[in-house]
């Protein structure tokens, strides 16, 4: 006889609807699996097995095909287990669905029967919403955010013996609470109040939270490059409700989704030896990499200049339109990306800065490096932060001012911008036009024309200097740029080599 | 004011060094230097016999095959003019040199030739590996010297030179031998200072255009040098330097050899600290150059700046009290992280301070007014 089964697959961040077609007819026992199975789908056979015997029911000795439509669709993850093994129950008979509305259903089998969380149930209960599907069957563990999407009656499974109370109308499974977004989160991420002294860098981090800037740190090992940027989630403006879905989507799809749900914006810490496709999303079919994961929140390079070439040139793009395109042989996909860059390196290769007089590095080790440093993403970071270690004092000193406070400045900054320039935007998109618009005083004009007449300043960074010179105003709550907001502005911008 | 003239010995001369340029390599070996300054001394046939014995007489009479016509039509090309030492406006200082070159030939306003006295110009060489100090110098000696209305001379090369232009096109105007056809922006990566210095100063060269850099085409270009300005000033150089080279010639020549001091402990500046200790001009600042070239106190160096709010004073006070980070400047006089930034940078404006790539601030030589 043969019974069908709908489930889902994942793709990327999004799912792809799969139909398990499963016969089971006389001939010698065998259990096979077709479809562009990969090894964790053709592994389901086992616990499949196991798991049908182990809840009580029988094993069909029969030749069992389960096939995979559509057959051209690589099929990945143990998310396939369920559906499988209920099409072969329904198939040798064993239990009778008829009763039910249609329903899809995901879920890895555990050898005693019992339903494992899997990955990326956000997006399937999403994807299964826009297919018009009622009921979705997921692992218990999942039913937080599965519940997130209106409109899908979510049936919370802990065993593969509770479907049978479900056909025959005896078990009516609780309905899950959907998780916390985690919108907003005060008080419970590492706070900003750790960073005590740095008066310079706790400016530049408001400044680059305010306008979206992308941000260099650079300083000695151990000043508290790291740890300002671990803080920087905490002082960006709370996520909309629909921010924090995509940000619960990805990490969901990505297997990073525990119970508690999303813990606010993503930071994001990739290691100086990751690759272009770890960084942006690669492999077949395309997943998403670290740029993905960090959307909507904060991704950290420490030690820019380590990282390898090609793979902060990969960046370039994803950095310009937020989103990243990544093409495999016969797959396509596009993830979104939009984060907050920010950077550390240290001075010079020793790391104490050429300034100092211990410093070892030879004068041309130390250049070279420095000009590392300026083709590294050159033309696509904003502020530059150069701090020092800080004194005895500083460090025994009292807390710094808490992320609750520097977040409400922040977030009034962006309400500005958003009220200026449109609904999601921020300063660091705005276009030259949009540029031209913003009211400068005329002592401001005077001081950036000087600073750019001494040559100080090339062409691109005239207009970067201005985008930061109207976060600084926005910070202020002033309307015009002023000659002060200038000057700061001026002071916080990247160095050009010449 | 029509352009300057070569007679066609000298440009034939300029063909003559092109051709043989990978002789004199072979012959010109051992210490950087050593021999082709001595080499460049003599005439054509004899040149061509030290260099190139076994093919003197073939290569001589190639050049010689080289019609007028054309010599001149690749200058064009290049858009290069040619001046020979006939020509009124060849550096007069070149002339008091032996092994002059016979024809400069360069890109840029000829009309600066005319300027190009001893008396109004001045080398400065150093190391291309140059600390952030002598960088840091070499354009603000480059800036206050131009701006005091001396010619800048120097290689383009990479550390101290490339400073020295760079500093000099901010105050005035700069001339740039080559050790290479005045055409090819040599290093490479200086292309973009090279156009700067075709359009606001000069770029010379004793090679024809399209002549590629040799070793010994360096020690050559050293010899113009020295020879072209009144004083030579090392900013930085280790005890094996190539600027010491041009220092030697220069002293040679009985011209003034300045050095600026550097750490006693830095090898970096070993060569310079010799060359005090031998007797050399202390240049501290550019008003020491002006006072040796032109006589103590005849030129004032601009070297007070804008007024300085008495807040703002305080801050350049912390600074060359040792700071060099903006946060440190605000914990040193208590103001918040975006005070410390306006400051900073208002004082950058103002030209009293620089900043390193990294974001470490330094002061200048400009003085404060009423200080």
């Amino acid at each position: 006889m043969l019974a069908t089964a709908q489930t889902f697959t994942l793709d990327g961040i999004s799912a792809q609807p799969v139909r398990v077609e499963v016969d089971v007819h006389k001939g010698l026992p065998a259990f096979s699996v077709v479809g562009l199975p990969d090894a964790a789908v053709r592994e389901a056979r086992e616990r499949v097995r196991a798991a049908i015997v182990n809840c009580g029911f029988e094993f069909p000795l029969r030749r069992i095909v389960a096939n995979l439509a559509p057959a051209s669709l690589r099929k990945a993850g143990p998310g396939l287990d369920l559906a499988i093994a209920v099409a072969l129950l329904v198939a040798s008979e064993q239990l009778a669905l008829d009763r039910l509305a249609p329903m899809a259903m995901v879920g890895e089998l555990a050898l005693d029967g019992s339903v494992r969380a899997v990955p990326g149930v956000l997006a399937i209960a999403e994807d299964a919403r826009e297919r018009g599907v009622e009921r979705l069957l997921v692992p218990a563990e999942n039913g937080g955010e599965a519940a997130l999407v209106d409109g899908v009656e979510v049936i919370c499974l802990e065993s593969l013996g509770q479907v049978a109370g479900l056909a025959v109308g005896d078990w009516s499974p609780p309905s899950p609470q959907p998780m916390a977004l985690g919108v907003d989160l005060a008080g419970q991420r590492p706070d900003l109040a750790d960073l005590r002294g740095q008066r310079h860098l706790r400016f530049a981090l408001e400044v680059a939270a305010a306008g979206g800037h992308s941000l260099l740190m650079v300083g000695p090992p151990g000043a508290g490059k790291s740890l300002a940027a671990s803080r920087l989630p905490s002082i960006l403006p709370a996520m909309a409700p629909g921010e924090a879905l995509e940000v619960a989507r990805i990490a969901s799809a990505c297997g990073r989704l525990g119970a508690e749900g999303p813990q606010g914006r993503p930071f994001r810490s990739p290691h100086h030896t990751i690759s272009p496709a770890g960084l942006v999303g690669g492999g077949n079919p395309p997943g998403p990499g670290e740029a993905t994961n960090a959307h909507r929140g904060v991704l950290f390079l420490d030690e820019l200049c380590e990282f390898r070439r090609d793979t902060l040139e990969a960046l370039r793009a994803p950095l310009e339109t937020g989103w990243v395109s990544v093409a495999r042989a016969g797959a396509w996909r596009r993830l979104p990306c939009r984060f907050m860059l920010v950077a550390a390196a240290n001075p010079c290769p020793c790391g104490r800065g050429e300034t100092d007089p211990e410093c070892t590095c030879a004068p041309l080790a130390a250049q070279r490096y420095q000009a590392r440093l300026s083709g590294a993403l050159a033309d696509r970071i904003d502020v530059m932060a150069s701090i020092r270690q800080p004194s005895a004092a500083e460090i025994s000193g009292p807390p710094g001012e808490p992320s609750v406070t520097v977040r409400e400045r922040v977030t009034a900054a962006r309400e500005r911008q958003e009220h200026r320039l449109g609904p999601g935007r921020c300063n660091a998109e705005m276009s030259p036009a949009e540029l031209r618009e913003s009211a400068l005083a005329e002592d401001a004009a005077i001081l950036l024309a000087e600073a750019y007449s001494r040559r100080r300043l090339s062409g691109r960074a005239h207009d970067r200097v201005l985008r930061l010179a109207r976060t600084v105003t926005d910070l202020a709550e002033d309307e015009e740029i002023g000659r002060e907001q200038m000057a700061q502005a001026l002071q916080l911008r990247r160095r050009d080599i010449e | 004011m029509t352009e300057p003239s070569a007679c066609l010995d000298c440009l034939r001369r300029s063909r003559l060094l092109a051709h043989l340029a990978p002789y004199i390599e072979r012959v010109a070996t051992g210490a950087i230097g050593s021999r082709s300054p001595e080499l460049l001394r003599l005439s054509n046939e004899d040149l061509a016999d030290a260099a190139a014995p076994k093919v003197a007489a073939r290569i001589l009479t190639q050049v010689e095959a080289v019609p007028e016509q054309q010599l001149r039509a690749d200058l064009i090309a290049a858009e290069c003019w040619a001046c020979c030492r006939h020509d009124p406006r060849y550096p007069s200082g070149l002339h008091d040199a032996a092994d002059a070159p016979w024809a400069l030939i360069g890109r840029g306003d000829p009309v600066l030739l005319e300027q190009l006295e001893p008396d109004g110009s001045v080398t400065v060489v150093g190391a291309r590996r140059a600390s952030a100090y002598g960088r840091g110098i070499a354009r603000e000696l480059g800036r206050e010297l131009a701006a005091a209305g001396l010619i800048v001379v120097s290689g383009l090369a990479f550390g101290i030179d490339a400073c020295a232009h760079r500093g000099a096109l901010e105050g005035g105007t700069t001339v740039a031998v080559l050790g290479c056809g005045a055409d090819i922006a040599y290093p490479g990566s200086h292309r973009s200072l090279w156009r700067r210095i075709c359009e606001r100063g000069l770029v010379v060269s004793e090679l024809p255009p399209g002549t590629g850099v040799w070793r010994w085409t360096f020690p050559a270009r050293n010899r113009i040098m020295a020879a072209m300005a009144g004083m030579t000033v090392v900013v930085e150089a280790a005890r094996r330097s190539g600027s010491l080279i041009t220092a030697d010639l220069a002293a040679d020549l009985g011209r003034d050899l300045g050095a600026v001091p550097g750490p006693v402990t830095s090898r970096g500046s070993a060569g310079t600290n010799d060359l005090l200790a031998g007797g050399a001009c202390l240049v501290r600042d550019a008003q020491d150059v002006l006072d040796a070239t032109l006589g103590p106190g005849v030129r004032r160096a601009e070297r007070t700046g804008p007024p300085v709010e008495a807040e703002l004073r305080e801050v350049l006070i912390a600074i060359e009290q040792g700071e060099t980070t903006c946060d440190a400047v605000a914990v040193a006089l208590d103001l918040t992280g975006a005070e410390a930034a306006s400051a900073l940078a208002t004082l950058e404006a103002l030209g009293y301070l620089s900043c390193s790539l990294v974001g470490a601030y330094s002061r200048t030589l400009l003085a404060v007014p009423g200080v």
